[in-house]
């Protein structure tokens, strides 16, 4: 599942540039970056500075105008958007600052929704949904719809919808960006708790340094689209 | 996604919205019945002429002519049939005829002018035989009385323009008695003989026949407004209407009679004109093409019934055009509702991509909410039309029996009209579909999930 010699997903040269009239904003401007299976990365950077573009263009939402991402021996550029989906489904798991989970359905339906997607049989979903929400401590809230969860508990259930279908890389925009401190520590140990236990491999945006350097083996500093700084933790 | 999945989400979404969704299923709903109702309108009256012309016995029949006639009542022909090659329209053709395939019945038509004398006062007027057969086909549908006891019964069913000349209450003339005057044929030695079937010319062209007048007292059973193929193969609208064997063993004198009596014939008895009956209208031409081919002249309406059809067709077009302006409204009502939705919903299409979802899924899943509403509208709309043309047809008939008129069904929803139209709707919600799907399908979902 990896790129060959253990990296995860890597970034070459990549940038990502808008063209806004006459100007152009180069939100990522010829970035490298190598992310080794079962790393903890956060990328940190202040406003602007470009590091959810980069996540995104690494989690195949986006792709970029110049440069190449791999992912699973692919380079993602050369993806078809089916293909694209593909990756997105089976390999990634995201988790979003504003949680992101459909206020309709209920916690249960929010994270058997990436199974859908991904055709699971039906019979194999309750099990995996079961799983899932034991892993972040919610299985007794299935049937709770989001609004009646606290802010913790809606982004522990975003991050059990993440995993439900047992991906490789969990990318995580800014986990902890409407939680208060005490509810972004434990998010972040759930976190913490997933990469070991799981061997899995967490890209996590934030621009709080004190939590990156905390729970990151790695933190790659962003400012103005260029990677300005990356250094593994002792 | 698979399509269990698609389906549940697809209700899921509409369900969301069920005021808005419910309205523009309504307008799709609306649009069907109103096509729906024209066209079983078109379809109601063309199946009502059909059947009242079947009915009337002009589409089913062929009128048979020997050539020779053909040519002497009308002007010159191309290519003359000789007279003396021309077969005779005798018993031997009327048999062959009768065993030609899809053939009912052939029988001679029989008319002649008569004297009616009712109470003493005398009436001149034209009588026409009907064959038993006729009950059956309900061309007498809409007799005052009754239609005649047997074939073989005195009585009389009066045109309802006769029935006014002998009384200013027609109904009262029903059951009472008349008299019919008229010149008998009597065949003049030493060959003459009479064929029993109303005769004519059956006198071998050798000894002539003489005309002796005499009078036949009839039971008036029946009152009608029109004689059903008036005077289609015949001289004149019959007005006085007597069983056809009643009519044949009057042995009266017809109008052909002195044509054929200078004529010279093969000695056999032979009939002026016959009337075949095929067991359908589409029959028709086939047997109309065998009895050209043994030598006859044939008479039908077949052309009249293209140009019935033809005109039915334009008609039942035009109606569906107005009809589907209504469902054209609903189809933007359609795009409208599935364009705010996507607005509505553009941050959780953002998160189904981020999911996984691919632009075809997200594509789907806008195509079958559309085709539920059509479906749904569909199904709505074509009861909603059902009800319309039943109502209508209610109305109608009140109107019609207070009108002292037979009861007509003006309405007809075959089942190939309802399923036209709710596939037709699902195909229309479909295409409605298309650019909001494709409009969804097409989100870049970093910027969808930017979208508060």
């Amino acid at each position: 599942m990896t790129t060959g010699d253990g990296v995860a997903v890597s970034a070459e040269r990549v940038s990502r540039h808008y063209e806004m009239g006459a100007a152009v904003i180069r939100a990522v401007d010829d970035v490298t970056l190598e992310v080794r299976a079962g790393e903890f990365v956060a990328l940190l950077g202040s406003s602007g500075s470009g590091k959810s573009t980069l996540l995104n263009l690494m989690a195949g939402l986006d792709r970029p105008t110049g440069g190449a991402i791999f992912a699973n021996g692919r380079n993602l550029s050369e993806l078809s958007s089916l293909e694209l989906a593909r990756y997105r489904s089976k390999t990634v798991g995201m988790v979003f600052q504003s949680f992101n989970l459909l206020p309709r359905m209920t916690l249960e339906e929010n994270v058997e929704l990436p199974l859908r997607l991904a055709e699971v049989d039906r019979g194999e979903r309750g099990a995996r949904v079961q799983e899932a929400l034991e892993r972040v401590k919610l299985e007794k809230r299935l049937s709770h719809r989001p609004s009646e969860l606290s802010g913790g508990e809606q982004q522990r259930a975003a991050l059990a919808r993440a995993l439900v279908n047992r991906p490789t890389l969990l990318f995580a925009d800014e986990p902890t960006g409407n939680l208060d401190s005490a509810t972004g520590e434990s998010i972040m140990l759930l976190l913490q708790e997933i990469q070991q236990k799981l061997g899995m491999t967490i890209v996590m945006v934030t621009h709080e340094r004190p939590l990156a350097e905390r729970f990151a083996n790695r933190i790659v500093a962003l400012a103005d689209g260029k990677l300005v700084n990356d250094g593994v933790k002792s | 996604m698979k399509a269990g999945d698609l389906a549940e989400l697809a209700l899921r979404n509409l369900r969301e919205a069920v005021l808005r969704n419910s309205l523009t299923t309504l307008g799709v709903a609306v649009g069907v019945a109103s096509l729906v109702a024209m066209l079983s309108l078109g379809v109601g009256l063309q199946e009502l002429a059909t059947r009242r012309l079947s009915n009337s016995g002009l589409f089913d029949t062929v009128i048979v002519m020997p050539r020779r006639n053909m040519q002497g009542i009308r002007r010159a022909v191309p290519n003359p049939v000789p007279a003396k090659e021309a077969p005779a329209l005798d018993d031997d053709a009327r048999k062959t005829m009768e065993h030609l395939p899809n053939v009912i019945e052939v029988y001679p038509q029989i008319r002649f002018p008569t004297e009616v004398r009712y109470n003493g006062t005398p009436y001149s007027t034209i009588v026409a035989g009907v064959p038993d057969s006729a009950r059956g086909n309900g061309a007498y549908d809409g007799i005052q009385g009754s239609f005649f006891s047997g074939p073989n019964a005195d009585e009389a069913i009066l045109q309802i323009e006769l029935a006014k000349d002998l009384s200013e209450q027609p109904l009262t003339l029903i059951g009472k008695d008349l008299v019919v005057r008229y010149a008998e044929r009597q065949a003049l030695p030493p060959s003459g003989t009479n064929d029993g079937s109303g005769g004519n010319g059956k006198d071998g062209g050798a000894g002539g026949f003489s005309i002796v007048p005499r009078e036949q007292k009839l039971r008036i059973v029946g009152i009608i407004e029109t004689e059903p193929a008036a005077g289609f193969g015949g001289f004149g609208s019959g007005r006085l209407l007597i069983p056809l064997e009643v009519a044949s063993a009057l042995r009266a004198a017809q109008v052909n009679d002195l044509r054929d009596a200078v004529r010279a014939t093969n000695g056999k008895p032979a009939y002026a004109s016959l009337t075949v009956r095929a067991k359908s209208p589409s029959q028709v031409e086939a047997i109309e093409l065998a009895i050209k081919g043994m030598g006859f002249g044939t008479f039908s309406l077949l052309d009249a019934t293209r140009n019935l059809r033809l005109f039915f067709t334009v008609f039942d077009l035009l109606l569906g055009i107005f009809g589907s302006l209504a469902l054209a409204v609903a189809t933007l009502g359609i795009i409208n509702t599935l364009v705010m939705a996507i607005l509505e919903r553009r941050r959780e299409i953002g998160i189904l991509k981020a999911l996984g979802a691919a632009d075809r899924d997200v594509k789907q899943l806008f195509f079958v909410e559309a085709g539920v509403m059509g479906l749904l509208g569909g199904v709505l709309g074509a009861g909603l039309g059902w009800t319309i043309g039943k109502a209508i047809t209610f109305g109608t008939n009140v109107y019609l029996k207070r009108q002292n008129l037979p009861s007509a069904h003006v309405f007809s929803v075959p089942w190939w009209l309802v399923l036209g139209a709710i596939a037709f709707a699902v195909l229309v919600s479909l295409a409605a579909g298309l650019y909001p799907a494709t409009r969804a399908a097409r989100l870049n979902p970093v910027e969808a999930l930017r979208y508060e």
